[in-house]
C-alpha cells in the first residue's frame, strides 16, 4: 500500500470524457451497431484538431439520417446520395470551413456514386467517411452494391447472385484510381485495435482537407446486427471474417504530402 | 447605362452577375447554354464561383449547399434537365433556403426538340417537385424584362427564403435585343443568421453560438404538419403581396386574350393590330404565373365577353384561366407545340371568330 505524503496533493487526471464535438443526447441507433464509434472517434479527432468551430457536416439518407442531432456543429441534411454535392456547393462558398459527407454503402455506393465520383474525380477539398456494412439499414436490410456474394437480405432472399447483381464494389479501391483523391483507405470497426486505427485514417483524412490537398475518403467496415439477424458480438466477427477478406483493409492511396502522417496500417 | 444589343440568354447571365450572383452551378443544354457559358467566364474573372457539375441532379444539389450557406445562388437549364432537378427544388423548398433558378423551356415530351416551348408550365408552376410548395414563377416577355426580373428573382428569393424560377421560352434566351443591364450591386457579405458557415463565423463578443442545421426531415406526424403549415402561410403571405401582371386595351375589353411570356409578346402585336380594325379586345399578361392573378382575372371576368387564352403548350395555364373566370365567360384556347411560335395572324383570326360570335349572340338576345 502506498502513503501518500501530507504535502503530496492527490491530483485527479482526466483520461476519458464525451467529445465537445457530440451533442449530450442519447442516439437512436441499435445495440450493437458501430455507427456510435464512427461518430465518436469523429468527434474525437475534430476535437483533437481544433476545427469543431469550422466543421459542416453533411448527412445522409439513411440510419446516419440524424447524424447531425448527436454532432455539436454546423449540419445539412442532404438528399439521398447527393451529399457530395450538397457538400461541393457548401465547400465552394465556404473555402476556409472544414466539409465532410458521412454516407453509408446505400448512400454513397448505389444512388449517389456519380456524385461521389465527381466530387473526387474533381479533386473537392471534402473529407468522406464511408460506412460499408453491405446492406441497407435504415429501410429494412434490402441488397446494397457492397453485399457480399451469397449473402441473404430482404431483397436478395436466396443470397446475392454476381449473376444476377453482380459482384460486391470496392469503393476505397476505386476511389483511389482518381486523380483528385490523395488519400483513400479502408479500416473496420470490428475490434479496439482496428477502432484505433480508423481514428487515426479519420484523423489523417481531416488534415488532408485541412492542408488543401484534395479529396479523401476512409471507408469503415461496419457491423449490422439487426439487418444482418445476428448478436453484436457475432456480428463484428462477421466483419472480421466475412467481409474483410471481400474488403481487405489498406491504403490505397495516401498522397506522398501524407506519407508521414499517422493512418498507416 | 445605354442600350447594348443584347443575346437573351447573355443578357441574363450577366443580369444575374450585377445582381450580385455568388455562386453559379448549372449544365449545360440547348437552348439555355450560353448562359453557363457567360457565367464560366465572369464568375471567376469576379472572384466568385462557378461549377459546371456531372449533371442536373448534382446541379440543383450544389445549389442546396451554397444556399444553406446563404450566399445568392441560381443555376439555369432547360425542359429535360429542369425535370432532373425536381428533387433538389423540393429539398430546397422543404428547408426554407433561397435560390434561383432559370427555365429556357423547349418542347417535350422526352428529348422533343431545342426550340421555343411553355410546356414546363406544369412541372414549375403547379408542381416543382414532390410535396406542397410552389416557387415564386416569373414569366418575363422581352430581354429587357428578362434582365429585370432577373435582379427581381434574388430579391425575392431571399425575402421569402423560397426559390424563384424564372420561365422564358428558348427564344426569349436565344434571340438578340437591345436592351440595358443593370448596374453592379455591391456584393451582400453578411450571411443569414440560419446560414451554414461554421460557428465560428458567427461569434458574438466571444460567445459560440448555437449550431445551425439545414434540413427537410420532420419525422413525427404533428411535426411536419406544423411546418407545412407554416409553408403554407408563407405561400398565402407571397400570393397577398407579389401577384404581377401586365394589361393593355383593358378598359373598354369585351375579349381579354390571356398569355404569358413570348406568346404574351406575339398576343400584344396581335391585339393592337385588332384595335385598328375596331374589335374591342385587350390583353393580359401574367407576369408571375405562381402566384397566379386570378382575382384581377375573375373581376375582368365581370364584364368581358370572352377570353382567349394563348399558349405554347397544349393548354396548361388555362385551366388557371378557367378558375378564376369561372362560368362567368368562355374561356377558348389556341395552342402551338412543337417548339412552334403562335402567329399573329392565328391569333387575330380566332378573336374575330370569337367576336362575331358574340356579336351574333347579341344580336339574337336583342331579338
Amino acid at each position: 500500500m502506498v502513503m501518500l505524503a501530507p504535502n503530496q496533493q492527490q491530483t485527479e487526471k482526466l483520461i476519458y470524457e464525451r467529445p465537445h464535438s457530440l451533442e449530450e443526447v442519447y442516439t437512436h441507433y441499435c445495440p450493437g451497431c458501430t455507427h456510435g464509434i464512427a461518430h465518436r472517434l469523429i468527434a474525437e479527432v475534430i476535437d483533437e484538431l481544433d476545427i469543431q468551430e469550422r466543421t459542416i457536416l453533411v448527412a445522409p439518407v439513411g440510419c446516419a439520417v440524424f447524424a447531425y442531432n448527436y454532432f455539436a456543429f454546423d449540419s445539412a441534411e442532404a438528399a439521398h446520395g447527393r451529399a457530395p454535392a450538397m457538400a461541393t456547393g457548401i465547400k465552394r462558398v465556404n473555402p476556409d470551413s472544414i466539409v465532410f459527407t458521412y454516407q453509408g454503402d446505400g448512400d454513397l455506393a448505389s444512388i449517389g456514386i456519380a456524385e461521389a465520383i465527381h466530387a473526387a474525380s474533381r479533386g473537392e477539398q471534402l473529407t468522406v467517411i464511408f460506412i460499408n456494412n453491405a446492406i441497407y439499414g435504415m429501410t429494412g436490410g434490402q441488397m446494397a452494391p457492397t453485399s457480399l456474394l451469397g449473402q441473404v437480405t430482404t431483397s436478395s432472399p436466396t443470397g446475392r447472385d454476381a449473376q444476377a447483381t453482380g459482384q460486391p464494389m470496392r469503393i476505397a479501391e476505386m476511389m483511389a484510381g482518381l486523380p483528385g483523391v490523395v488519400y483513400s483507405v479502408r479500416r473496420s470497426l470490428h475490434d479496439a485495435r482496428h477502432v484505433i486505427q480508423a481514428k487515426q485514417a479519420i484523423k489523417t483524412a481531416f488534415e488532408a482537407q485541412m492542408q488543401g490537398l484534395g479529396f479523401s475518403i476512409v471507408e469503415l467496415l461496419s457491423s449490422c446486427p439487426t439487418n444482418w439477424g445476428m448478436s453484436p458480438a457475432d456480428a463484428v466477427h462477421w466483419v472480421r471474417d466475412e467481409m474483410i477478406p471481400v474488403y481487405p483493409l489498406g491504403d490505397y492511396k495516401v498522397a506522398e504530402a501524407l506519407q508521414n502522417k499517422r493512418g498507416r496500417n | 447605362m445605354a442600350k447594348e444589343l443584347l443575346k437573351g440568354n447573355v443578357a441574363i447571365a450577366e443580369a444575374a452577375v450585377r445582381a450580385g450572383c455568388e455562386a453559379y452551378f448549372g449544365y449545360p443544354i440547348t437552348p439555355q447554354t450560353e448562359l453557363l457559358e457567360h457565367m464560366s467566364k465572369r464568375m471567376p474573372e469576379l472572384g466568385r464561383v462557378f461549377l459546371q457539375a456531372e449533371s442536373e441532379v448534382a446541379a440543383v444539389n450544389m445549389v442546396y449547399g451554397a444556399a444553406s450557406a446563404g450566399v445568392r445562388v441560381m443555376t439555369s437549364s432547360s425542359s429535360p434537365g429542369i425535370s432532373l432537378m425536381q428533387e433538389g427544388f423540393s429539398y430546397i423548398a422543404g428547408s426554407e433556403v433561397p435560390a434561383v433558378v432559370v427555365d429556357v423551356m423547349r418542347g417535350g415530351p422526352g428529348l422533343g426538340n431545342i426550340q421555343p416551348s411553355q410546356a414546363d408550365y406544369n412541372q414549375v408552376v403547379k408542381q416543382a417537385g414532390h410535396g406542397d410548395f410552389h416557387p415564386i414563377v416569373l414569366a418575363p416577355s422581352t430581354i429587357q424584362e428578362s434582365i429585370d426580373m432577373m435582379v427581381l428573382s434574388f430579391d425575392l428569393a431571399e425575402k421569402y427564403r423560397t426559390l424563384v424560377f424564372m420561365v422564358l421560352d428558348g427564344a426569349i434566351g436565344q434571340m438578340m435585343e437591345p436592351a440595358e443591364l443593370p448596374p453592379m450591386r455591391e456584393m451582400n457579405e453578411k450571411r443569414p443568421s440560419w446560414a451554414l458557415t461554421g460557428q465560428s463565423k458567427r461569434r458574438l463578443n466571444g460567445r459560440l453560438p448555437d449550431k445551425n442545421v439545414v434540413t427537410s426531415i420532420h419525422l413525427g406526424g404533428d411535426e411536419l404538419n406544423a411546418f407545412n403549415e407554416k409553408l403554407q402561410a408563407k405561400l398565402a403571405q407571397i400570393t397577398a403581396n407579389e401577384v404581377r401582371y401586365e394589361e393593355s386595351y383593358i378598359e373598354d375589353a369585351e375579349i381579354i386574350v390571356v398569355a404569358f411570356g413570348t406568346a404574351g409578346r406575339v398576343a400584344g402585336t396581335a391585339v393592337k393590330n385588332l384595335r385598328q380594325a375596331n374589335v374591342p379586345v385587350g390583353l393580359f399578361r401574367p407576369i408571375t404565373l405562381w402566384p397566379f392573378p386570378e382575382k384581377r382575372l375573375a373581376h375582368l371576368a365581370e364584364r368581358a365577353k370572352a377570353f382567349l387564352v394563348v399558349e405554347m403548350n397544349a393548354g396548361q395555364m388555362l385551366h388557371d384561366v378557367r378558375e378564376a373566370v369561372g362560368c362567368q365567360a368562355p374561356v377558348e384556347f389556341l395552342g402551338r407545340m412543337g417548339g412552334l411560335l403562335p402567329f399573329t395572324n392565328d391569333i387575330e383570326k380566332e378573336v374575330q371568330t370569337i367576336w362575331r360570335r358574340s356579336e351574333v349572340l347579341a344580336l339574337h338576345q336583342q331579338n
